[in-house]
């Protein structure tokens, strides 16, 4: 394409200006724009991306590492039944509007998302709240109905950040946190702006200003960045274009990984796909590392179960169900099936796409005729994951720690375990470190013993930013674009 | 009465559009609640979410609802981004409109000199080059082009943004820079397309007796084109530039995403996408509404234009 060869050579010639304004404004690409700016009222993954610790605040936070921090509670504790935690608040909070925030304002906002007919997209967050209480101003009681070891979790999510009572309703239009930086302007169809709120009770973010464009084509995100027009896109939409990005010292290029768990759905509820050997032949008929080379040219890790490899409790069992198409031709066989036809319903995301061409032609070696079936994504949510009308389908799991899908009821790709049933109620009120680690280990072992889906790759984060920028995760342990430690260094 | 005969077609022209439209989305797969709620949502909150987009009522009854509120001037709420429609359009079409307006300018202002010299100089040299470079501008897709401009004086001249609009409020320069490399991607393979047709529309009209005549009478060449040849070939340039508005239109669409400008095309798309009825019913009727109004428009000017039926009773 000639537009590649014109980038190849504005990329020789082009020196970036090397003049360092460290009060330059931030300019962030993304590639979707969120419908609406409440990340309590929607599950678009866009809103997180600008507003989450940006913006808004939860009683706790998932750092860079993954972990549960405090922020709007400064410490929790749990009573030894474990159904009534208590929260101690920070008094020095105010909402960018002035209003102050307290246990009251805690309460209305944990009410809120719980209440029934609420448009929370993460009813399962505040599933074992049964009542939450005011003590004083700095204190907050939560009581559950059974024990819930992952509540400080749960409340870090975007879907549990505090909001005020006065400014609720206004959120999706003009969001009013208590984050480091404040909302400004949001032009739609093309970026929403924020600025540096001055009464921050914390460390003041990094920059004034900060904006993020939506630029939706992978190659104007690309000319953007040469053109300087953006500086960062902590995720950037095309993975093709990572050696031109790596070639050039302007750039800093970071491929991290995120919760994302990129699977081959199989449809156990339809004949033959709930017998074992016919899932372990899938399994084994694809080679993830062609996957990775020729769907994500390169970024991405092989996972063999549902859990991504930065994870304390990662297992490796990318042995389990292993790439070997003599062995799938062999459980066909011995399933009856050496001539069996199969449907793959593929939503729009590259890494669909792409995956689903290469395994079409990896299944085609073992037997295994495959359609393609590309659809948009509010089919795919209607009629593969809600109405179960698919055989194999493609997509990622971005939510982080959710391996108890696969003991849920009826789910989309459902396969029966009662241990790991079991083991996912276990893990739902065991609160041991140690004993945590065991069971999600066994969780992942069963659900890989299981071939309950093919576990291909965890999605990449491919990170590019000027290189005068600092203070970008590397990673991504929640759908989120924490700006508020970046800063220019001249 | 013509005129009242042009009114009734066009709105017939729109409640058609409209019905089609709207049983378009209603066929087309996906659910509009479930999208918004994601994979975690449970199903009470689904069907609480679908009751308040109205989304449980049958077909019939929303358009029926739909219709009574664009009589009334109001073309509902989008679903997803939770705001009134006509707002979200007037927003979209403070972009769009002066993009289109500025490409079809363009498209006239290089096509007219560029057909009317072909048309003179035919089969000549400067015919040739000029049907060559318009054959060229027709086999360029917009997309490409744009892709091109942006490499070109963006990402390596660094004369202009990339894309992106500042909006009007960051004054009239600025929104007029950011307009200009879209303009030319849209309007350059207008342009070539309305060449060939000036071309044509004028080389018809010289092979007329008047041109002869005239001619005769001592005028040169071009004196006898632009005085006698041009006026007749009017009709036919302005019936096609009208009809190359809906062109126009649709190429927003790729233009608009190459360049990341907040118009109507995006809006639609991510509207399509989205599942958001309302909003894919307002733009859509606004946009058939521009289509067929600039029409007939063109169908009267042409009319005008054209000195026999101008003479006729």
């Amino acid at each position: 394409m000639l537009a590649r060869l014109f980038l190849t050579l504005a990329l020789t010639v082009l020196p970036l200006a090397a003049t360092a304004q460290v009060d330059r404004p931030l300019v962030v690409g993304m590639a979707l724009e969120p419908p609406h700016l409440d990340p309590t009222a929607g599950a678009a993954a866009a809103i997180d991306e600008v507003l989450y610790a940006n913006v808004f605040e939860g009683l706790t936070r998932i750092a860079e590492d993954g972990r549960v921090r405090p922020q709007l509670s400064t410490r929790w504790s749990v009573s030894g039944d474990g159904l009534a935690w208590t929260f101690t608040l920070r008094q020095d909070v105010t909402f960018h509007d002035g209003a102050a925030f307290d246990a009251s304002v805690a309460k209305f906002a944990l009410d809120r998302f719980r209440a029934e007919g609420a448009e929370n997209a993460q009813p399962q967050l505040f599933a074992a709240i049964e009542s939450v209480e005011a003590t004083d101003a700095e204190t907050l009681t939560i009581n559950l109905s059974r024990p819930d070891a992952d509540l400080p979790y749960s409340l870090a999510w975007g879907d549990a950040v505090m909001v005020h009572p006065d400014s609720a309703d206004g959120n999706k239009q003009t969001p009013i946190g208590t984050g480091p930086f404040e909302f400004d302007t949001w032009r739609r169809g093309d970026r929403v702006i924020l600025t540096r709120y001055a009464d921050y009770w914390g460390e003041p973010a990094g920059v004034e200003r900060v904006e993020f464009a939506f630029i939706s084509d992978p190659g104007t995100a690309l000319a953007s960045l040469l053109a300087g027009d953006v500086n960062a896109f902590p995720n950037f939409p095309a993975p093709e274009q990572i050696p031109v990005l790596e070639a050039n010292p302007d750039f800093h290029l970071e491929i991290g990984t995120t919760e994302g768990e990129v699977i081959l759905a199989i449809n156990a509820s339809r004949p033959p796909f709930d017998q074992l050997a016919v899932r372990q032949a899938i399994s084994a008929a694809i080679d993830r590392d062609v996957l990775i080379a020729g769907a994500m040219y390169g970024a991405g890790m092989a996972i063999g179960s549902h859990m991504p490899p930065h994870d304390p409790a990662y297992v490796d069992l990318t042995s389990v169900n292993a790439y070997d198409p003599k062995r799938a031709k062999a459980l066909l066989a011995e399933a009856g099936q050496e001539n069996l036809s199969v449907t793959l319903t593929l939503p729009p995301p590259a890494y669909a796409r792409r995956s689903g061409e290469l395994i079409a032609a990896q299944l085609r070696q073992v037997g295994i005729d495959a359609t393609l079936k590309p659809v948009e994504w509010a089919e795919w949510l209607s009629s593969a994951f809600k109405g179960k009308d698919y055989d194999l389908t493609i997509v990622a799991h971005t939510e982080p720690n959710d391996i108890g899908i696969y003991a849920r009821d009826d789910y989309y790709f459902h396969v029966d375990n009662p241990r790991l049933d079991e083991v996912v109620a276990e893990l739902e009120t065991q609160a041991d470190p140690d004993a945590r680690k065991g069971l999600l280990e066994e969780a992942q072992r069963l659900i890989a013993d299981d071939a309950v889906n093919a576990f291909l790759f965890v999605l990449p984060k491919v990170g590019v930013w000027d290189a005068r920028l600092t203070g970008f995760w590397p990673n991504s342990p929640i759908q989120a674009n924490d700006v508020t430690a970046v800063r220019w260094e001249s | 009465m013509r005129a009242i005969v042009r009114l009734v077609q066009l709105v017939a022209t729109l409640l058609v559009a409209s019905a089609i439209v709207f049983a378009a989305m209603s066929v087309l797969p996906g659910d509009a609640a479930l999208l918004r709620l994601g994979m975690n949502a449970e199903p009470e909150a689904v069907a609480a979410l679908r009751a308040e987009m109205g989304l449980d009522r049958p077909l019939p009854a929303r358009f029926a609802a739909w219709l009574g509120g664009v009589v009334s001037g109001d073309l509902g709420t989008s679903g997803t981004y939770d705001v009134p429609v006509t707002a979200l359009i007037a927003e979209r079409a403070a972009v769009s409109a002066p993009l289109a307006a500025l490409a079809l300018l363009l498209s006239v202002m290089l096509a007219l000199p560029a057909g009317l010299l072909a048309a003179i100089r035919r089969d000549r040299i400067s015919d040739r080059l000029v049907q060559a470079a318009a054959q060229v501008g027709l086999s360029v897709p917009a997309i490409w082009l744009g892709l091109l401009f942006i490499y070109v004086f963006a990402a390596h001249l660094r004369w202009t943004a990339s894309g992106g609009f500042p909006g009007w409020g960051a004054g009239f320069g600025a929104g007029l820079a950011a307009l200009v490399l879209p303009t030319l991607a849209l309007g350059i393979p207008q342009a070539a397309i309305l060449t060939r047709i000036v071309r044509t529309a004028v080389t018809e009209a010289m092979d007329e007796d008047y041109v002869a005549l005239a001619r005769a009478k001592g005028r040169r060449l071009a004196g006898a084109v632009i005085v006698h040849a041009l006026p007749n070939a009017w009709a036919p340039i302005i019936t096609i530039i009208g009809m190359q508005f809906g062109f126009l239109v649709a190429g927003a669409i790729v233009v608009e995403t190459v360049f990341n400008l907040p118009g109507l095309g995006r809006l639609l798309f991510q509207a399509v996408a989205q599942r958001d009825v309302v909003l894919v019913q307002g733009v859509t009727l606004v946009v058939v509404a521009t289509v067929v109004v600039v029409n007939a428009l063109c169908d009267v000017l042409a009319t005008w234009t054209n000195p026999r039926q101008r003479a006729a009773p």
